[in-house]
């Protein structure tokens, strides 16, 4: 399981010793049972999804960021389907915005149509299940950075009748448990334990978004977001250790798509964008815990986001073979 | 359309420009002509809007220019060297860079991620402006500078532990007197105007509705923009319902609304400012704690003022943004004081770190005080960093010994 601890949050809010205070789950459950990475450099594109469409594809992608275009690399759901031959089912990824809905599955010849992940989009099935409504707003936030504008939605779309199909949740029980919800985040992560019950998927991806409010210029809902994706994380591994299907045989990995910019850099404002490509922008952390993986070790050599799809390879047995990164050798 | 070489500009192609900018422009074609497509738009997006510059943007332009001007061929291919190398696009060399210069940059920043010479432009664009201070260094204030920020209006018990930032800068007083505060600060600052009159060179920037003050001082309030915020967000609205409308559309569309478009018809100079900071800053129409900060950041990156009062106001509940954007009017908006506090916390650090960027950092003060209450830190030469006093004093006598 993959969580990106999106969208973009410095390490003066998270690691750092004044912002260890956000961050009470890592820092006392996860961290001691994970390999910490205390480098990973993001050296592509600073958007969100042509950033997460680079960490999917082990490749730094160059799609416009603002449009419903898929990766032009294979993803890792491609290569783990067609390597291995597993089923749709499979695979999936839980993602925040219509932005992200083509993630999936690229548009490489030798991969793409069929052998990618289903995608599903929370808030989209929230506002088809309800169409809005007072109940739902503070779920419905949409697309932080440009907030006048939503994509259009593209690709294989996770339809609300198959709520019922494949989740076994009937659209009452959904909206109803909706209400009791107090961020979009919490949605996704809601749909992927719905997931995890109803299909177990070997490979799932779940995209956190909450923490990209900052655009909006609000420190507090910066740092409500840092809290809120941090208890998150947390109860997702405690997900992991109590449902059958995962317990003692599932590797997580947590990481941000990438930082934001930093205080000293004048050409931005700092945390509210990540505009600059300055180093803090660039420089995150990676937190890889479960089957396979040494406990309360920290690596402090630098790697590259792109590294993250290789070491689901080397973990699940397929070749990314089109991938720019390599294997993290310490969880060989 | 053909791409068109600096070499061949020409004074006839700039006749879409300000009769001001048009000038200057006309008398530095030799100096401009030299320069490599990768930074010269940059240069025109500044100076297309000179004639609706503060005065010390216009004399930055200006020195610039001078100095483009002073080097010789070889002196101009040594520093641009970096920009030289900077491949572009067929597309972006054809582009209407001389009458669009911003959108030409707006395109050229993506086009640079694309390509990952992002890097590459930041390397050089830090040594040319590094090189550009050490030939023509910015002139020092007329008077140190003194930035105040005032946070928390509408809180009345806090546990939160303020100013962690600035305290390492300056004197914790935990004793300040708070009776009459807001009105103390505006005296002063209004006395400042008065002593050392200058245009657009004092300001008070007020993320709620402004205190009475000195009509010497430049303000921008957000409850005065209401009406304007309230007209942007309706041309929003209509915009992004157009078949084919994307964010760089609405972006270039934001880029060309004038004061007009928003009923705003004052002063051309500081009414260009503030659509600038509704259409330009993010956040800045619906969170007035974004408001303030940006307007803060942008007004000490722009007019460098030797006086700066920012006083934050509690800002809307978040809520959706589509229904926060809608909100034309402050009235029946649910208000989160307490978020607010967190916000202008931090907004005031960005203040003080912005005013450092000046020239003069090292003479200059700032007071952060937290409104009504017995809380402040006061930063400047005459204030011993990291320490706290207990002293009973008003913000007045607090800032005389500041200043």
């Amino acid at each position: 399981m993959v969580i990106t601890f999106g969208g973009g949050a410095r390490d003066q809010e998270t690691f750092a010793p004044e912002g260890q205070e956000n961050i009470p789950h890592l820092m006392r459950e996860l961290i001691p049972q994970s390999a910490f990475f205390t480098q990973v450099i993001n050296r592509g594109i600073l958007g969100h999804y042509v950033a997460t469409a680079s960490l999917a594809t082990g490749v730094y992608e160059t799609v416009n960021n603002f449009a419903s275009l898929p990766p032009e690399h294979p993803t890792a759901f491609e290569y783990f389907r067609k390597d291995l031959k597993r089923p749709a089912s499979d695979a999936w990824v839980v993602a925040p915005s219509n932005g992200f809905n083509r993630i999936g599955e690229s548009n490489n010849r030798s991969y793409g149509p069929g052998f990618g992940a289903g995608v599903i989009l929370p808030k989209h099935l929230l506002t088809a299940a309800t169409s809005g409504g007072a109940d739902y707003e503070h779920l419905l936030r949409d697309n932080y950075e440009t907030p006048f504008y939503t994509p259009e939605l593209g690709g294989r779309e996770f339809e609300l009748q198959q709520l019922h199909m494949l989740l076994k949740l009937s659209v009452d029980d959904f909206k109803k448990h909706a209400r009791t919800l107090s961020s979009p985040d919490e949605l996704s992560v809601y749909i992927t334990r719905q997931l995890m019950q109803q299909l177990a998927p070997s490979l799932l991806w779940i995209t956190l978004h909450d923490i990209d409010i900052a655009h909006a210029g609000a420190y507090s809902l910066y740092i409500e977001g840092i809290r809120r994706t941090d208890r998150l994380c947390g109860e997702l591994w405690k997900t992991i250790q109590t449902e059958p299907e995962y317990a003692g045989n599932t590797t997580l990995f947590i990481l941000p798509d990438f930082g934001r910019d930093s205080d000293d850099d004048s050409g931005g404002n700092g945390f509210q964008h990540h505009r600059t490509g300055d180093a803090l922008s660039r420089t995150t952390w990676m937190m890889a815990m479960g089957a396979g993986v040494r406990e309360g070790v920290v690596i402090d050599r630098a790697l590259e986001s792109t590294d993250l799809v290789p070491s689901i390879g080397s973990i699940l047995g397929f070749n990314a073979s089109l991938a720019q990164g390599k294997p993290i050798v310490e969880l060989a | 359309m053909k791409s068109m070489p600096a070499i061949d500009l020409k004074p006839e192609q700039f006749s879409g420009y300000p009769p001001e900018a048009r000038k200057l422009v006309t008398n530095d074609l030799a100096a401009l002509q030299r320069l490599p497509l990768s930074f010269l738009p940059s240069l025109l997006r500044e100076v297309i809007d000179y004639d609706f510059k503060f005065p010390e943007e216009r004399k930055a332009i200006e020195r610039e220019l001078a100095n483009l001007n002073s080097l010789s061929p070889g002196q101009t291919k040594d520093w641009f060297q970096g920009f030289a190398q900077i491949r572009l696009s067929r597309q972006l060399e054809q582009f209407d860079w001389i009458n669009a210069p911003a959108q030409f940059v707006e395109q050229l920043s993506a086009y640079l991620w694309t390509t990952h010479q992002l890097d590459a432009f930041r390397v050089a664009a830090l040594a040319y402006a590094e090189r550009l201070r050490a030939a023509v260094p910015p002139e020092p204030p007329a008077t140190p500078r003194l930035g105040i920020t005032v946070i928390g209006q509408g809180v009345t018990t806090s546990d939160e532990s303020l100013f962690r930032k600035l305290r390492p800068h300056g004197v914790y007083y935990s004793r300040v007197q708070p009776e009459n505060g807001l009105k103390q600060l505006l005296d002063v600052v209004g006395a400042r105007a008065k002593e050392h009159p200058a245009v657009h060179g004092h300001w008070y920037i007020d993320g709620g509705q402004e205190a009475a003050h000195d009509p010497a001082l430049t303000c921008v309030s957000y409850h005065a923009l209401g009406p304007a915020r309230a007209a942007l967000s309706s041309k929003i609205r209509v915009e992004i319902e157009r078949p084919g409308m994307g964010p760089e559309t609405l972006r270039t569309l934001l880029a060309q609304m004038r004061p007009a478009d928003l009923g705003l018809e004052q002063s051309a100079v500081l009414d260009r400012f503030q659509v600038k900071l509704l259409t330009e800053g993010s956040g800045t129409q619906i969170f007035s704690t974004t408001f303030a900060q940006w307007a803060a950041r942008e007004s000490l990156r722009r007019a460098q003022p030797l006086t700066l009062l920012v006083r934050f106001a509690p800002r809307q509940r978040q809520k959706p943004m589509n229904e926060m954007l809608s909100a034309g009017t402050d009235s029946r908006v649910e208000l989160d004081p307490m978020g607010s506090l967190v916000d202008a916390d931090m907004g005031a650090y960005y203040n003080w770190l912005n005013q450092q960027r000046l020239t003069g950092a090292e003479q200059s003060s700032f007071l952060v005080w937290f409104e009504n209450h017995r809380e402040a830190v006061a930063i400047g030469p005459s204030m011993p960093r990291g320490t706290e006093s207990t002293a009973v004093v008003d913000l007045a006598k607090l800032l005389s010994w500041m200043t």
